[in-house]
């Protein structure tokens, strides 16, 4: 145990200060600390990306991270996909798609999906596979899950194309 | 339009009822993070459990000391065995029989198991206090292969049951045996065997998995000391059953329990069994009267909760020599850990293993289990499957491949030349289920045409003679799902019907609520539009509620494919219901008499007379105002579907895989799956179904399992080694079906999300040997890892020609 420190990092866009032991892991300051649950927890070993978060435009698995870390950080979650009450549209792809089951696995690997099509706007199936890769999901047999990232890479384009 | 297509229009686009591939009504809340899994449950003044687990496979406590770990600050308190059995709680019952210690009662028996629990202010200081804790212990010698624990100087795993020569299931006639199952004319069965002109036998194991969901198992118990009131938030399938067992063995009128299933993060039969972590958090909430939190860690969901098959099984075929098959025999040795903790309905110790006669009309067969205690963990559980039904078709769909082999016909060919024939049905197995439907040979002819089946054996034919490895494997299988019917089924006593309780309220939008619980499966998607269809109101205004045991009526739960044989048919019954008081109410607007009236699908109407109608909404209206005389107010309708028959969805599969034979690589080309789950209530929820179960059936047969060492130390229990596929190793799926209703199911629907699986392990497996049979392989142990099936290449000396 050790003592507490003051933590301030931008969560989704809004300044947020909390009190975190220093080996407190990222995804426990998330969802115990801030009550942002939709990042969640599959595994202790950094394996299923259940946990994934955007960290200065990164994919991280913030059960790989310490809370002390995120220091000054710019963190995006699930629950800053959506701007304005409209659909990211990797979220809508996601529905459109039928590409979630029990939606455990989903916050991760649409926060991986939406920082991937950042990397690389214009993927080919395989290269969605593999940008996913780091993500675990037990439901969809992961054909819709591509689907999806490919639907908002479309939209995404058609948006650039208009802007 | 005519009318047949109006009503379709009417149904599928306008109500989105059954058949209309409408989108998720879970989906927004899971999109956006908003979803309540167990773990995001937090209540005021609420601990945080931890457990301490034996890290022997067979060991005597000689003693556990607590003190250093109730020194540390933050620290409420440290259970053990002797803390439970004033309450006797120590042990608790099982859903096979046995029973189960719920903290580790002298001795261990498996590695992994509960020792002591720890409550603290957080989860972190609750793990630093379980290091902690101390436990001295004694090994014993481990017995982890079944083959070895019959033997009569074997160590004795369960020192409880000395002198018990009667299990739950009839005699045991060893320390290490818990009971011997038979099904079938034995006697018959030798006979053709005796005299038959072919035989094939083949052994093969089915090796221990796990179903590991995304989420693991956890709880959040709160008792009210006050109110003298048990609430528990826990992840099970069968939240009911949960209520009624806590109630028996807390002595708390059920009244006063309240389970609640939030949303769940996948179950495949992890989440139905009670888990010694449950209970103990139960109990130290009643003890410290504050909320307590338990969640397993991944490597305790895979090494302590529910494993699934390691079936041991030997196989045997008599035939004709055109490949006619005229008996089957089956024996399994059944390795179920220290405890039987197999969640199959309570006289069936093997599920329904019974249906190893697959697709085939096979006029003799004889089939026994013997279920025996090893030191590894307990369980048995149904991983995406009716009960013990993957086995079961495992076993004869690489029989009926080793069949052929032998007899040197195509293997397709063979399955054709013994299916059971559509004119067959309702047909009667030699091991006494009646199946209700099926088209077989025209599943099979179809999914034959549309890979081009014989292109693809003459691609193998011009591959095998430059020395490449291709693999063609087909399954063509039968499940047996939907448990009931209440005669046969039941659950600790409890019949296994299920339920759905449907309120219309005055504004024509409704509430159900259903004894069954989704967990990913679109239960409050589907449910509506059986519901749609049957009432007559858009699915959208339908309000789908499992999971709480409040408010829904009682039910058995989902699993075993379930949901829709039992939670749809009574959806639909009680729909019924609510049309024929409705049908009363119009009649009585309308001023005419009900028998006038016909049903057009959202309304009734005076018959040939379009404009006088009345439509649902109407109704509704009506039924909180302006009744017939002496009619109840309210639209209400309850109904406890008690299912006459299971329903025997079916399927016919197509793998093509390619090994490499210099590094053993296997890579799935093409995988073809045709299912045939009768009426289809939403086409987009079944083909994602359909492809979550073949990655599940790939990942067993490519990868998973679970290996415990001679020690009993098991060889790996986190996601670093426990095979769990990324999208990189992940085939392509397509997907086709057949319809072929169930003539006893009000809408015709069978289960579905578990064929995939069934279906998919026998034939990748298939389709893996297959790459081996021209070289005389008749069967190769799964997983089919690289390091495996390179091994079997260099043994053939495969890997050294050149090219
Ligand atoms: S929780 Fe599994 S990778 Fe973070
Ligand atoms: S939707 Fe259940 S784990 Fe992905």
């Amino acid at each position: 145990m050790g003592d507490k420190n003051v933590l301030r990092f931008t969560l989704n866009g809004r300044q947020v200060e909390v009190l975190a032991e220093p080996r407190e892991l990222l995804v426990h300051v998330l969802r115990e600390q801030l009550g942002q649950t939709g990042t969640h927890i599959g595994c202790e070993t950094s394996h299923c990306g259940a946990c994934t978060v955007d960290l200065n435009g990164e994919s991280v698995k913030s059960c790989t991270v310490l809370g002390v870390q995120a220091e000054g950080a710019e963190i995006i979650t699930v629950e800053g996909l959506a701007k304005d009450g409209k659909l990211h549209p990797v979220q809508e792809g996601f529905m459109q798609e039928h590409a979630l089951q029990c939606g455990f696995c989903t916050p991760g690997i649409m926060v991986r999906a939406f920082r991937f099509l950042n990397e690389n706007p214009d993927p080919s199936d395989e290269e969605i596979r593999l940008g996913v890769s780091g993500n675990l999901c037990r439901c969809t047999g992961y054909q819709n899950i591509v689907k999806a990232v490919r639907y908002a890479a479309n939209k995404l384009k058609a948006a650039r194309a208009q802007a | 339009m005519d009318a047949a297509s109006a009503a379709e229009t009417l149904n599928k686009d306008h109500l989105m009822g059954i058949g209309n591939a409408r989108k998720r009504k879970e989906d927004p809340r899971f999109i956006q993070g908003k979803g309540r899994y167990i773990d995001d449950i937090k209540l005021p003044d609420m601990l945080f459990a931890k457990m301490v687990r034996s890290p022997h496979g067979h060991a005597r406590i000689k003693s556990i000391n607590t003190q250093k770990a109730l020194g540390l600050p933050g620290v409420h308190a440290v259970l053990t065995a002797n803390d439970l059995k004033p309450l006797k709680l120590h042990w608790m019952p099982t859903l096979a029989g046995d029973v189960q210690a719920v903290l580790a009662d002298e001795k261990v028996c498996f590695m992994g198991q509960e020792v002591a629990m720890v409550v603290a202010d957080d989860r972190y200081i609750a793990a630093d206090a379980a290091d902690l804790v101390e436990v001295e212990y004694e090994e014993l010698p481990v017995i982890v292969d079944p083959h070895k624990a019959l033997l009569p100087d074997a160590p004795v795993i369960r020192e409880d049951l000395a002198g018990k020569s009667e299990g739950a299931h009839g005699k045991r006639t060893h320390h290490n045996h818990i009971f011997t199952w038979e099904v079938g004319d034995r006697e018959a069965a030798d006979r053709v065997f005796g005299q038959a002109a072919v035989t094939v036998k083949e052994t093969m194991t089915y090796q221990r998995v796990h179903p590991s969901p995304l989420e693991t198992c956890g709880c959040v118990a709160s008792f009210d000391k006050v109110k003298g009131e048990l609430t528990v938030y826990l992840t099970s399938q069968a939240p009911h059953v949960v209520r009624t067992v806590v109630a028996m063995l807390s002595g708390i009128p059920e009244s006063s329990v309240h389970v609640i299933s939030p949303d769940i993060g996948g179950g495949f039969g992890n989440k139905v069994g009670v888990y010694p972590g449950y209970v103990v958090a139960i109990v130290a909430s009643i003890v410290l009267g504050r909320p307590v939190k338990w969640v397993e860690e991944r490597i305790e969901n895979l090494s302590t909760t529910a494993f699934a098959r390691d079936y041991h099984m030997t196989g045997e075929l008599a035939a004709d020599r055109n490949g006619r098959i005229k008996a089957l025999r089956v024996h399994v040795l059944a390795d179920h850990g220290a405890f039987d903790a197999c969640a199959d309905p309570s006289k069936w110790p093997a599920g329904f293993f019974s249906i190893c006669t697959g697709s085939y009309d096979i006029p003799a067969a004889y089939a026994r289990v013997d279920g025996i205690y090893t030191n590894k963990a307990p369980g048995g559980v149904a991983y995406r499957c009716s009960f013990r039904v993957t086995e079961a078709s495992y076993v004869i769909e690489r029989m009926v491949d080793v069949l052929a082999q032998k007899l040197d016909l195509d293997k397709a060919e063979v399955r054709l030349r013994n299916f059971i024939r559509p004119e067959q049905f309702p047909y009667r197995s030699s091991l006494g289920w009646e199946y209700d439907s099926g088209n077989y040979p025209a599943a099979l002819q179809k999914v034959l045409t549309a890979v081009d089946y014989s292109g693809l054996r003459r691609e193998q034919a011009e591959k095998r003679a430059r020395g490449e490895l291709m693999g063609i494997g087909l399954s063509t299988f039968t499940e047996v799902v939907g448990a009931g019917p209440r005669k046969t089924c039941d659950i600790l006593g409890i019949a296994m019907f299920d339920s759905c309780e449907i309120r219309i309220h005055p504004t024509g939008a409704a509430i159900a609520r259903f004894g069954t619980k989704s967990q990913g499966q679109a239960h409050e998607t589907t449910y509506a539009q059986i519901l749609a269809t049957e009432i007559g109101i858009p699915s959208d205004v339908i309000q789908i509620e499992e999971g709480d045991t409040d408010t829904a009526p009682y039910g058995l739960g989902t699993y075993g494919s379930r949901s829709t044989p039992t939670g749809g048919a009574a959806a639909a019954l009680a729909g019924r219901k609510i049309r024929e008081k409705a049908r009363k109410i119009a009649a009585h607007l309308l001023e005419v008499s009900a028998e006038d009236l016909e049903w057009q699908g959202d309304r009734f109407q005076v018959k040939g007379v379009p404009d006088q109608a009345k439509t649902m909404k109407e109704i509704a209206w009506a039924a909180y105002n302006n009744l017939p005389e002496g009619m109840e107010p309210g639209l209400e309708a309850v109904e406890y579907y008690d299912p006459p028959n299971l329903t025997f969805p079916f399927g016919a599969y197509l793998c093509v895989v390619d090994i490499d034979r210099h590094t053993g690589e296997p890579k799935v080309r093409r995988f073809y799956a045709l299912d045939d789950c009768g009426t289809r209530i939403n086409p987009m929820v079944i083909e994602g179904q359909i492809h979550g179960g073949l990655a599940e059936a790939f990942a067993v047969a490519m990868g998973q399992e679970l290996v415990y060492d001679d020690s009993g130390t098991l060889q790996g229990a986190s996601f670093m080694d426990y095979f769990v596929p990324t999208a990189v190793e992940t085939p392509y799926w397509e997907t086709d079906y057949t319809v072929t209703p169930s003539p006893h199911h009000p809408i015709g629907a069978k289960g579905v999300a578990e064929s995939p699986h069934v279906g998919g392990v026998s034939a990748f497996s298939n389709a893996v040997i297959d790459a081996f049979a021209h070289l005389g392989v008749t069967h190769l142990s799964m997983p089919y890892t690289p390091w495996r099936l390179w091994q079997k290449i260099h043994d053939l000396g495969l890997d050294k020609r050149s090219g």
